[in-house]
């Protein structure tokens, strides 16, 4: 169709990349044009077969009188080999982990174990209803039982719910567990204090949880700055949430003091646990200070991002806010067996029906029991020993605005590239060229032009070579031939996108050619 | 450790290069009294069939080959097999929210095909990329209808499921919107038109009803929409059973729908992931939660797919965002768009028909027994009823569960004025020997010792 077809775009050099030609890691085959589904639906054609109606034909209109639908939804009709084509084609424009690295700072893009994927569809598992008499869901409820125990002792917390469905609902559930702490105490408090290196979600999740949001500029080695928190903390303060590892990819090493000014008027300190896979078996939060923290799911613990989500967000607390926890939590009652407690009379109320994303649940558990104590050990050492391998490797040609040690993620800045004229979203979109998902872009705004890059665990020696190499190609190229880098991508399907038209002209859904 | 693709030796030379001795060292910025110089206290080290024995003994605990009658928000559907073989590839499920669209067209014209199909189901103009789940996609719908109106209050159906409207009053007593709840008629089990009426005020920001109700009973919606718009408030209809749309006349006089997808071939999974989705008129766009995606040109004239009117997303406008929403569940949207192409337009309608007509038969043959009646019988009604039983639900539950049958939800939880009421589901994975069983247990008066 006219609409679809792949017009060449600007080129490498000059001319159509000549067969055979590798770049890095890469070479160009064709991928197959296709549609919108709507676009291929004929009807009569069809792809289900349901089975004979065992029972007797019911009189729908009758039934549902001025409620009956008249007309069905127009929703495509195709046969199933169109569908398998359709969507395997799509699939075929998406990079994904599993075909490299992924190193999108702050998303923490490992390897999904397949295990994890088998195991979350054992049918007594999958089938589960949630409302199924506890006595016949007790393997689902072990499964919580153990994965609470894993988590609350990695976090190094006392509690902890399952029941958030994502990292911000992580924030929110934790942050009212903050709130309802300082109520039962008399006072909601009423602002939060949130540092300009954290990620858009915390002071979102303040403005929801009802709290005014109180910004903490960085030091100057973009770390919290302890004497200014001092000034600002006060009996109106709820709570600091921080990151740590910050998005820096630095550890807050003044952390226990951070926590001490906090505690010292009655605030408390939330950590955004979405670097937690430079902590796991090394350092836990429940021992420098932090007293509550949402944990998730799909970063730390495997759980596949599935291009966009679903997530987990788990939240571990101290004692001192369990009562408080979203209802229900898991109980073990006296004849050992699990269930549900609802009577939770300080509950901040639930915040998810039913349990939580339970699925991501049993991928997590998992992935943990694959790794045991000793192997979570590792993974963490070999996360931050790959950002601190490409640190090593490319500091001489991108700006490293904070030399403090780097953790599980490196922030480079464009200052240098920048002069040329190119920005860190083009060396992004060039880096795609050479076969790899760009790392996270203008984040943090603490860093002017950031480059935030966190290879996680899972990448090889060889595939972290490659990627250095295309870095300093690209660093190269941003001298040499600076336009080739700020019209990249040149070898996808698309070319950039027109972003703006799309958002002053809406087009959000299909229609019908009338 | 087998997912960790490192041996000693390249090890060593990258320890070499980054100028440390040991990957321990590069932990010392962390203060040596928090450092954890032991194991952590979890499981060994399992080998993949080791892990997969553990998670089949743990299923073998679950009910496992009973026949059940459960709904109340998660619905047992069959799922074509081609769902799991499409969003197990590893480009749908190993990649992330398509911030880079060159590279992420697949997952991008995927989202727009749901948001168009969602649409055309709800017959509204536009829909998200996608909310956790009911639940949570109702009380934003609500936080939403208060900035369109700039009033605080909201009205919310006592037949909403009592899950979701605990969800709801947590969001909104945390930011001071107060809310009331309005009541069903006895008779019809639909929302109480002359309260509804009565309470909203000139501060009420939205009317939200489900329709189904949670008593599988269909709100007569043109008519609260009625109510709602001619005090000014806005009319959200949540939808927890989406197969329903197949052949229960689409919300279109609402403002805002605010749906849960699971029926569209998602796993039960005992609650979750589930797949929210809110859809809205093209005017409210603007303050919609959650990621949309929309079409547009590249530099060459071809036809892409972006993320699109992120000004009212966290990471541009933080506090001032719409939401907090990140992570969402597209891999869940994207099953449910793989299952609405499977059935398709006839095939939808036909699966509708189908849970009608199990429904109608369950629940007529249940309700003939001795004892028992069915509740808003003359109501319009999709794949759901509520049954009274002269015989207490517990010990009524306990006698099905001997035949291997789960029998209907024990409503006195929540609606303790309805008596001995149990809620039924009956979806086109329910037999007509399963309903007939069901029901000779129903009819065996429980014999005294």
């Amino acid at each position: 169709m006219a609409t679809e077809t792949l017009k060449p775009s600007a080129t490498l050099a000059s001319g159509p990349t000549p067969r055979n030609t590798t770049l890095g890691k890469v070479r160009t085959h064709p991928t197959q044009n296709e549609g919108l589904i709507f676009e291929k639906s004929s009807p009569g054609k069809r792809a289900v077969k349901l089975p004979p109606l065992d029972v007797p034909e019911a009189d729908a209109e009758r039934i549902l009188g001025d409620s009956f639908r008249a007309e069905p939804a127009p929703l495509p009709e195709v046969s199933e080999i169109e569908i398998i084509r359709h969507f395997t084609r799509l699939s075929t424009w998406n990079y994904a982990i599993d075909l490299g690295m992924y190193p999108l700072g702050s998303c923490t893009m490992k390897y999904n174990p397949r295990v994890n994927e088998f195991i979350a569809r054992i049918e007594g598992l999958a089938e589960a209803h949630p409302y199924q008499p506890e006595s016949l869901a007790q393997g689902s409820l072990e499964v919580v039982s153990l994965l609470e125990q894993c988590l609350i002792e990695i976090t190094g917390m006392d509690a902890i719910t399952l029941q958030p469905a994502a990292g911000a609902h992580g924030e929110f559930t934790g942050i009212l567990l903050v709130r309802a702490y300082h109520e039962s105490r008399g006072n909601a408090r009423r602002k939060v204090i949130v540092p300009d290196s954290a990620h858009g979600t915390n002071p979102a999740t303040a403005a929801i949880c009802g709290y005014e949001v109180q910004n903490l500029k960085s030091n100057a080695l973009g770390m919290v700055d302890v004497a200014e928190l001092e000034r600002i903390v006060d009996e109106d303060t709820a709570a600091l949430m921080l990151t740590n590892p910050s998005t820096i990819g630095v550890f807050e090493s003044e952390i226990h003091k951070i926590a001490d000014v906090l505690h010292a008027k009655g605030a408390l300190l939330y950590m955004d646990g979405a670097n937690m896979n430079a902590l796991v078996g090394k350092a836990r939060p429940g021992d420098f200070g932090v007293d509550v923290m949402h944990l998730n799911l799909h970063k730390t613990f495997s759980t596949p991002h599935g291009g966009g989500g679903p997530g987990s967000g788990p939240v571990a607390c101290k004692a001192i806010l369990e009562p408080f926890l979203p209802t229900p939590v898991l109980a073990r009652k006296a004849d050992g067996s699990f269930g549900w407690n609802f009577d939770r009379p300080q509950s901040v109320g639930r915040v998810r029906a039913f349990y939580g994303n339970y699925g991501m649940f049993l991928r997590a558990l998992a992935y943990i029991l694959a790794n045991g104590p000793d192997g979570l050990r590792q993974t963490t050492e070999d996360a931050v020993l790959n950002a601190n391998y490409i640190r090593a490797s490319l500091e001489d040609l991108y700006e490293l605005p904070y030399k403090t040690a780097s953790m599980h993620e490196v922030v480079f800045s464009d200052r240098r590239q920048a002069q040329r004229g190119v920005k860190t979203g083009d060396i992004a979109k060039r880096i795609i060229d050479y076969g790899f998902h760009p790392f996270t872009v203008s984040f943090p705004m603490i860093v002017s032009g950031a480059l935030m890059i966190e290879p996680t665990e899972s990448e090889s020696k060889e595939e972290l070579d490659l990627f250095i190499a295309a870095m300093r190609a690209i660093a190269s190229e941003v001298e040499e031939t600076p336009e080739l880098v700020k019209n990249a991508p040149h070898s996808t399907r698309v070319s950039r996108l027109d972003e703006a038209t799309a958002a002053r002209k809406p087009v959000l859904r299909w229609r019908p050619v009338e | 450790m087998r997912y960790l693709p490192k041996s000693p030796a390249e090890r060593r030379a990258m320890l070499d290069r980054v100028g440390v001795t040991s990957a321990d060292e590069l932990f010392h910025v962390i203060p040596e009294e928090y450092r954890l110089r032991r194991d952590l206290a979890v499981p060994p080290q399992m080998g993949e069939s080791e892990i997969i024995d553990h998670f089949r003994q743990a299923a073998a605990k679950n009910a496992v080959g009973y026949a059940s009658f459960l709904g109340a928000g998660c619905y047992r559907h069959y799922r074509p097999v081609v769902i799991d073989s499409l969003v197990q590839r590893g480009e749908f499920l190993t990649s992330y929210t398509p911030y880079q669209a060159e590279i992420t067209q697949g997952t991008l014209q995927a989202i727009f095909e749901f948001q168009t199909m969602i649409c055309e189901l709800t017959g509204m103009d536009v829909a998200n990329a996608s909310m956790y789940d009911g639940s949570t996609g109702a009380a934003e719908s609500i936080m939403m209808a208060t900035r369109i109106t700039g009033r605080s209050h909201s009205v919310v159906a006592s037949t909403v499921h009592p899950e979701y409207r605990e969800v709801m009053s947590t969001y909104a007593q945390h930011q001071g919107l107060p809310s009331s709840t309005v009541g069903y008629d006895a008779k019809s089990g639909r929302i109480n038109l002359d309260l509804l009426d009565a309470a909203i005020t000139s501060d009420t920001a939205c009317v939200l009803v489900q329709s189904p109700n949670f008593f599988g009973v269909v709100e007569d919606i043109p008519a609260i929409a009625a109510i709602a718009h001619a005090k000014g408030a806005l009319l959200i209809v949540s939808i927890a059973e989406a197969i329903s749309l197949g052949i229960v006349r689409p919300p279109v006089e609402a403002d805002i729908v605010s749906m849960e997808a699971q029926s569209f071939g998602v796993a039960l999974s005992y609650g979750g992931p589930y797949c929210g989705v809110i859809a809205t008129k093209d005017r409210f766009i603007r303050q919609m939660p959650g990621r949309l995606v929309g079409e547009t040109r590249d530099a060459d004239g071809n036809r892409g797919f972006v993320l699109t009117l992120a000004t009212r997303e966290q990471h541009i406008r933080r506090e001032k965002a719409t939401s907090n929403i990140c992570t969402n569940q597209a891999l869940v949207a994207l099953m449910a768009t793989v299952y609405l192409t499977v059935y398709g337009k006839e095939g939808l309608r036909e699966l509708a028909r189908q849970n009608l007509a199990k429904a109608d038969f369950a629940a007529k043959t249940l309700a003939s027994q001795p004892g028992t009646r069915q509740l808003f019988a003359t109501s319009p009604r999709f794949n759901e009823f509520v049954l009274f039983t002269e015989e207490a639900p517990a010990t009524l539950n306990a006698r099905l569960l001997d035949q291997k049958i789960i029998g209907g939800l024990d409503l006195s939880r929540w609606y303790p004025e309805l008596g001995h009421a149990t809620l039924w589901c009956a979806t086109e994975l329910n037999t007509r020997a399963q309903m007939e069983a069901a029901a000779s247990t129903l009819a065996c008066a429980p014999v005294e010792a």
